[in-house]
């Protein structure tokens, strides 16, 4: 047993090696990305990790080895899911052989998403059982806990961490670092008998895939079959969970119970505290406990940690305790509805609080300091004891203005030139720039103001078909990235060619996955095995299409508006590849760039066009910040004194 | 500036400690080293045997944009830092400290880089910040101390603009507020930190604390 400092993240991925994980795969997306990361640090080569092209090939990537005896993860952000959605539906009905698990990261705020949608609805749509972990330490043992339930039950089960478990560290005991957990050791999972000789057999040699089309093959007649036992399993995990899930408990006093503790009986009556509850799960339990300790006060706590198939037993029990409830969760009233639902199946007359009646908003995360002011309301405690006083409230003079610091794309950044570039070449003529998700989203921002539309992964390019055909008085760009393109762009680039619309497709290649700290992709050959394989090539997939295209350097000022006038002459499906590494993963080309004081004007037109951090005003002149300058010379090109020079090599 | 560090001036932190959580926040830019100095302050925290949660600015965030992270040891729930309950702020610009403010306690201290960050918006904004009006504002908050470090000059020094979250930390630990020793917080990068890096940090402690 050791101590360690774990990232959520870190512990789901650790975790998942010590319950002995033999397939792995994912696409990048914050804030699921380091989970998948974790695992290919700590593996041995006995693993199979990989980045998926997206999350749809994942998991049935995940699927195959499962059925094939391994036990397998799939990692994901929330909006991920709705990409793996298809398969997902159909295996719930199928249903697994070796443990197969999804970690999907909800991210309630949203701070990096572009929903707000909560994975614990899609586990009730897709009748998949959701764990809901509230620290690190519970991601360590409850990733161990799904793969077991999900062999148990025969179903893919969702690990569904949030932003603020994903990415806060917290003490974990496991059986070891990422340095000491070689694959074969963790096999010897704690809750398996290792004397039983098949055990170790069937766990480091799967059994492989077994013909059995009654099973693996989906028919309308065996899924009639399938749904009557998928709501039967539900009915029966419901039960189980309540039972002996012990992460699923109410709790009073700082003790914690199971729910059918006979302690708690008669608790409602004997004691006037115990007549209102709160029932939480995930972060929001964490913040609740933080509450109830600054507001001295003492109540019962339910604690679901299955929100699907929610354990009804439990929360029978916790409604017969309280008559008043506080639900505390975030993004959708999950908990809050089943609470709801279960008084009117009960006939119980209960007060229930939470986001249906108003008393939590609906939209962002909750924390500390909502939860405790909403507290003191319903518990009648005196609003200065509810009061966050700050070190900001006491002064006496007001604030200084100070300069809004929203993300920016980085200093050197080629998509910075590659929307100059466009933005230029077009001039005044009328045009539309439908964008991506990626850092490029940034390209949205003043001084470029280059994005237009952004929906989610690789719409650029389909919306920009639907836009040209209503309103062919336009040039209608689409953006969008390497991994992008990849992930999600080829299927809009066949619509255009086959259905002949008139679009300009910029793919802004950085032969990385940026936004989410570096990924490889199809493009780059780099694989998380450590081996290259072949890279594919974006050219040779548009000259596969017959789309006319060209590569260009973006950073060639020159060369990369040419290119764009060139396409913006022609009509059809056109595409401009903009080529140049992300400056996370490649050298500065020259050094910093150097403003002349004597020739400099003053007239702003670097900062005004192009907005790269690296260019600030400090004391009323232009200058270069040199430890942000890149030398990528796009600025240069723009200085009509020829005031900024190169540094000197 | 930094031999005006005062050493154990601020035990604030080992207060703290017997009282609850112990709360410290690290505000900056993207890219200046926060999530580093925020994991240093964990590790030398897990040395001591306390229970120890941080939460971190990772993603679209950090691309330039203001960074915030928190560390928690005592025996925290939320991985968050409420309002009003930093005992410590480490501030890697003046701006992100007034930012930030609302997250110290009344009577917290605040280790502030004094060189401003320039931002892009600013630029465009034809704004001359350069955080002068910053430090002087939180200077003047009656309650909090602020402890002025002049984190560029030791970087020189150092060689590297990269050792600024290392200079700042120390310069926290000199005073005692985060209740760690130079010697725990030399082991946390030694622990850490890539060994090449190890000289050019230690460099960075040296140099604040004066040896």
């Amino acid at each position: 047993m050791t101590i360690h400092l774990y990232m959520g993240n870190e512990a789901i991925g650790m975790g998942a090696v010590h319950a002995g994980v033999r397939f792995v795969a994912g696409y990048p997306g914050t804030p699921s990305t380091e989970v998948l990361e974790t695992v290919a640090k700590a593996n041995d080569g006995s693993i199979h990790v990989e980045w998926s092209t997206n999350e749809k090939a994942a998991l049935e990537a995940a699927i195959g080895a499962s059925w094939s005896g391994a036990r397998a993860l799939v990692t994901m952000k929330q909006v991920g899911l709705n990409v793996a959605s298809d398969p997902l539906m159909t295996l719930s009905y199928i249903g697994v052989k070796a443990g197969l698990v999804l970690v999907v990261a909800d991210d309630p705020g949203p701070i990096s998403s572009q929903t707000e949608q909560d994975t614990r609805s899609f586990g009730k749509f897709s009748k998949v059982p959701v764990l809901d972990p509230s620290s690190s330490g519970e991601c360590y043992g409850m990733i161990q806990d799904a793969f077991e339930i999900s062999e148990k039950y025969s179903t893919p089960v969702i690990l569904r961490p949030t932003t603020r478990i994903c990415h806060a560290c917290g003490t974990v005991k496991t059986r070891g670092g990422i340095a000491d957990c070689a694959p074969a050791e963790a096999f010897k999972h704690a809750d398996v008998d290792e004397n039983d000789p098949s055990w170790d057999e069937g766990r480091t040699k799967p059994e492989g895939f077994v013909r059995d089309t009654l099973r693996w093959v989906v028919f309308p007649r065996t899924s009639y079959e399938n749904h009557g036992k998928v709501e039967r399993r539900a009915t029966q995990m419901a039960e189980d969970f309540a039972e002996s899930y012990h992460p699923n408990r109410i709790e009073m006093s700082g003790k914690r119970r199971a729910y059918n503790d006979p302690s708690w009986q008669n608790l409602g009556k004997a004691s006037d505290a115990a007549s209102f509850g709160v029932a939480c799960g995930g972060i929001s339990y964490h913040y609740v406990r933080e509450a109830l300790e600054r507001l001295g006060a003492d109540v019962p706590i339910m604690k679901v940690s299955t929100p699907y198939p929610f354990p009804v037993k439990m929360a029978q029990s916790f409604l017969n305790m309280c008559d008043e409830i506080l639900v505390v969760e975030e993004l959708d009233p999950v908990i809050e509805r089943e609470l709801v639902s279960l008084c009117g199946q009960d006939y119980l007359k209960r007060t229930i609080h939470g986001k249906l009646d108003g008393t939590l908003p609906y939209a962002g995360e909750q924390s500390v300091e909502n939860v405790t002011k909403v507290l003191a309301g319903l518990l009648g405690i005196p609003a200065e004891q509810a009061a966050f006083t700050s070190a900001g409230d006491l002064a006496t003079a007001p604030k200084p203005a100070i300069p809004a610091r929203p993300p920016v794309l980085c200093a050197g950044c080629p998509h910075r030139a590659s929307f100059y570039a466009v933005k230029k070449a077009v001039g005044k003529r009328p045009a539309v720039f439908c964008g991506d998700i990626g850092c490029y989203t940034l390209g949205n921002a003043a001084p470029l103001d280059m994005v237009d539309t952004c929906v989610c992964m690789g719409a650029d390019i389909t919306i920009a078909q639907g836009i040209k055909t209503v309103d062919p008085e336009k040039i209608v760009f689409s953006f969008i990235g390497d991994s992008t393109f990849f992930a999600s762009g080829i299927t809009g680039v066949i619509n255009a060619v086959y259905n002949r619309h008139d679009i300009i497709i910029c793919v802004l290649d950085n032969s990385t996955t940026a936004m989410t700290g570096m990924q490889p992709h199809p493009g780059t050959g780099h694989t998380m095995m450590g081996v290259d394989g072949s890279a594919v090539s974006i050219p040779a997939i548009f000259d596969a299409l017959g789309v006319d295209n060209v590569t260009v350097n973006p950073l060639d000022a020159e060369a990369a508006q040419a290119a764009v006038r060139d396409a913006i002459e022609k009509t059809g499906v056109r595409a401009i590849i903009f080529k140049s590494p992300c400056v996370n993963i490649s050298k500065p080309l020259h050094p910093p760039v150097v403003i002349n004081q004597e020739t400099c004007i003053g007239c702003h037109k670097c900062i005004d066009q192009i907005g790269c951090p690296g260019i600030i005003i400090r004391d009323g002149r232009v200058e270069i910040d040199e430890t942000l300058c890149f030398g990528c010379q796009l600025c240069r090109s723009i200085c009509p004194t020829g005031a900024i020079e190169k540094g000197e090599e | 500036m930094s031999n005006t560090v005062p050493e154990g001036a601020y035990p604030l932190m080992d207060k703290a400690l017997q009282n609850g959580p112990l709360n410290c926040v690290i505000c900056g830019v993207g890219g200046q080293g926060n999530v580093l100095a925020s994991r240093l302050i964990a590790d030398m925290l897990l040395a001591k045997n306390e229970h120890v949660k941080t939460a971190e600015t990772i993603g679209m965030a950090q691309r330039g944009g203001s960074v915030m992270s928190h560390v928690r040891g005592g025996h925290p729930q939320s991985p968050l830092v409420p309002r009003g309950t930093a005992n410590v702020m480490i501030a890697f610009e003046p701006g992100e400290a007034v930012r930030c403010i609302d997250f110290l306690a009344p009577d917290g201290l605040i280790v502030v880089n004094t060189r401003a960050t320039q931002s892009p918006s600013a630029a465009l904004e034809r704004s001359s910040y350069d955080g002068t009006d910053a430090l002087a504002w939180l200077e003047e908050l009656p309650t909090a101390t602020v402890l002025k470090v002049d984190g560029d000059a030791i970087c020189k020094q150092v060689g590297s603009p990269r050792v600024l979250n290392i200079v700042l930390l120390a310069a926290a630990v000199k005073t005692g507020a985060i209740g760690c020793t130079r010697e725990a917080l030399e082991d946390a990068i030694r622990g850490r930190v890539k060994e090449r890096f190890h000289a050019m940090n230690l460099k960075a402690i040296d140099l604040v604390f004066g040896a």
